[in-house]
């Protein structure tokens, strides 16, 4: 890392591996995720993902690597973890036959907090995930929406510094997705540090400020939103004009730009940074031509699964089988 | 805090949990209660003429005599109820939330196996209640009921450890309900409803070394003033050896289960 972090990293990982038998699932990754930030895990499904929350979350013990978790040694020190993390897993943690304020209780107790603390405290989850209308109710009469409130709930009892969500909105109808996602949103204004798998591409833009992208138990590119998708070629301007003759004449000028005489646009290559912008702008201004407006496209983080993953979208050498495991359509569970 | 104190204030976290469960589905409790009774009545009133005149007695006889197996068969019945419970918590994502957490790591399945003693002890009192209703008289001082009291507690500390264990080790919450079964066959096959001299002798062998009978024996002579011999002794040590394995068992499996 040469950026400085002030904050000392909530996770890092050196050299961290497993496997299962003679399956490697987690071949050698580094990683460090900067407190108080959202790091989204993106991956397709058998990636490897949750083997990842598994061992970071102290279920499963890994093959190799230095990892060190809020500021203790997995290993040597996994009551420690465990004390400062919160895991909301892909498969719903709660008691179904208890009911919503059980659940928090049991969490509340768990964590040893006291009568008035943990009553105290389960009250205003209620009120923050809006449960108070089936706080007496059984889970197993709960809405799929509610039921993963609660299981968020649940994990914010013992007030982690430190959570691991799992496939948070996976199923998750719309209107519910939202609601998690502001949830998160929230959490990390508060200072908590959030650990997000995901294989929805538009959920872990909206939420993280870095992305890993896994595939095949390998860290395949990684950087914030923004820096994956600048490093995907597909990036360009599209300048629209009034008349097929500035057209005409900015295609002149503007060397390797795509013409289209009918819609009147031209498309230059360029990765949307400001310099390049400035540059072709400049060379218009040389001879007098405006454009009538102006867009930039960059690709989008589908473009960046794609192309680090293997996928359709560019051809490399690995391409043909990584897209067909990418495909992957029947939901096959990850490796637990 | 200590660790003790840490493992016991989570272990009655889990155990409140239970019976949390036992209150939520009496109807469970109500099963474990119903069989014994069925098996008690009809025992008594349709076979028990019979069977008592077999015994040299009458339908009385044999209610005093049926009644320490009924009870040992009730404590059996009762060892599906941890079995399934166990199964479904391991089947759910709750089991990952609470390794996740900094609790004490047995507290979980003493939890149950405390629970599912409670439910046991709530069975028995209720079959006995029973068998005295309908003229079951014990002979027995208070320093003998509460040695009963100990016996059942033994037992069904053993065979609720060994129900948790075949629970963890159940793939299903079907298989785990249908194992334990083979434990509320085992009263019949030993000196529960009839005394074991009139089997035939591979099976008398069987009857007269298996772990319940022992048990049933020591019950007997608490309850009715019959000789004990090395009974108690011996039920002692089988419910201490079903015990251990059956924890060493089901910690390894807990282990290696929630490893995967």
């Amino acid at each position: 890392m040469t950026t400085t972090v002030t904050t000392r990293p909530a996770i890092s990982a050196a050299g961290l591996r497993k496997a299962f038998g003679t399956k490697v699932v987690l071949d050698d990754i580094d990683l460090t995720v900067t407190e108080g930030t959202v790091f989204a895990l993106l991956g397709p499904n058998g990636a490897g993902k949750t083997t990842m929350v598994r061992i970071l979350a102290t279920l499963l013990p890994p093959d190799g690597g230095s990892i060190r978790v809020a500021g203790h040694d997995l290993i040597g020190d996994p009551d420690g973890v465990r004390a400062a993390i919160g895991l909301t897993g892909q498969f719903s943690a709660v008691d179904r036959l208890l009911t919503v304020q059980e659940n928090l209780r049991l969490m509340a107790d768990l964590h040893r907090l006291g009568r008035g603390e943990g009553g105290r405290r389960v009250a205003r989850l209620i009120e923050r995930f809006d449960l108070g209308e089936s706080a007496r109710k059984p889970v197993s009469q709960l809405s799929g929406g509610q039921q993963r409130r609660l299981d968020l709930a649940m994990t914010l009892v013992g007030d982690p510094r430190l959570i691991f969500l799992d496939e948070p909105t996976t199923g998750l109808d719309p209107r519910s997705r939202h609601e998690m996602w502001r949830i998160v949103r929230e959490l990390v204004a508060e200072g908590v540090t959030v650990f997000l798998t995901t294989q929805y591409l538009d959920e872990a833009d909206e939420l993280a400020a870095r992305i890993a992208v896994l595939d095949h138990g390998r860290i395949v590119a990684e950087g914030t939103p923004d820096e994956l998708k600048r490093r995907i070629p597909g990036g360009h301007l599209r300048l629209r004009f009034t008349d097929p003759h500035s057209l005409r004449t900015a295609a002149s000028v503007l060397g390797s730009a795509h013409r289209d005489d009918e819609a009147l646009t031209l498309q230059v290559p360029s990765d949307g940074d400001v310099a390049s912008l400035r540059a072709v702008l400049e060379t218009l201004d040389g001879v007098r031509v405006q454009p009538a407006d102006l867009t930039i496209h960059t690709p989008d983080l589908d473009d960046v699964f794609f192309a680090f993953t293997g996928g359709p979208a560019i051809a490399s050498d690995s391409a043909p089988a990584a897209a067909s495991a990418l495909a992957s359509v029947p939901a096959s569970k990850e490796i637990r | 805090m200590t660790t003790l104190a840490h493992s016991l204030t989570d272990s009655g976290t889990m155990l409140r949990r239970q019976l949390l469960h036992l209150r939520r589905y009496p109807s469970l409790t109500g099963m474990l209660i119903g069989l014994p009774v069925i098996f008690l009545l009809l025992f008594v009133y349709v076979f028990g003429g019979t069977l008592g005149a077999g015994l040299g007695g009458d339908r009385s006889a044999y209610l005093d005599y049926l009644t320490p197996g009924i009870l040992l068969f009730t404590v059996a019945g009762a060892a599906a109820g941890p079995a399934i419970a166990v199964a479904m918590d391991m089947t759910e994502g709750i089991v990952d939330r609470f390794r996740s957490m900094a609790i004490a790591r047995g507290a979980l399945l003493t939890g149950h196996v405390l629970g599912s003693m409670v439910q046991s002890f709530l069975a028995v009192l209720a079959v006995l209640g029973v068998a005295l209703a309908i003229g079951f008289r014990p002979n027995a001082t208070a320093l003998e009921w509460l040695a009963v009291a100990g016996m059942l507690a033994a037992i069904s500390f053993a065979l609720t450890w060994l129900a948790v264990a075949l629970g963890m080790a159940a793939d299903s919450v079907e298989t785990a309900s249908n194992t334990p079964m083979f434990l509320s066959l085992l009263p019949f096959l030993g000196s529960g409803f009839v005394p074991t001299e009139t089997m035939p002798t591979g099976l008398r062998v069987f009857a007269e070394n298996q772990p319940f009978t022992p048990v049933i024996e020591t019950l007997r002579g608490l309850l009715l003033g019959t000789g004990i011999g090395n009974s108690a002794i011996v039920a002692l040590a089988w419910c201490a050896g079903i015990t251990l394995l059956s924890y060493l068992w089901a910690k390894r499996n807990y282990n290696k289960r929630a490893a995967r």
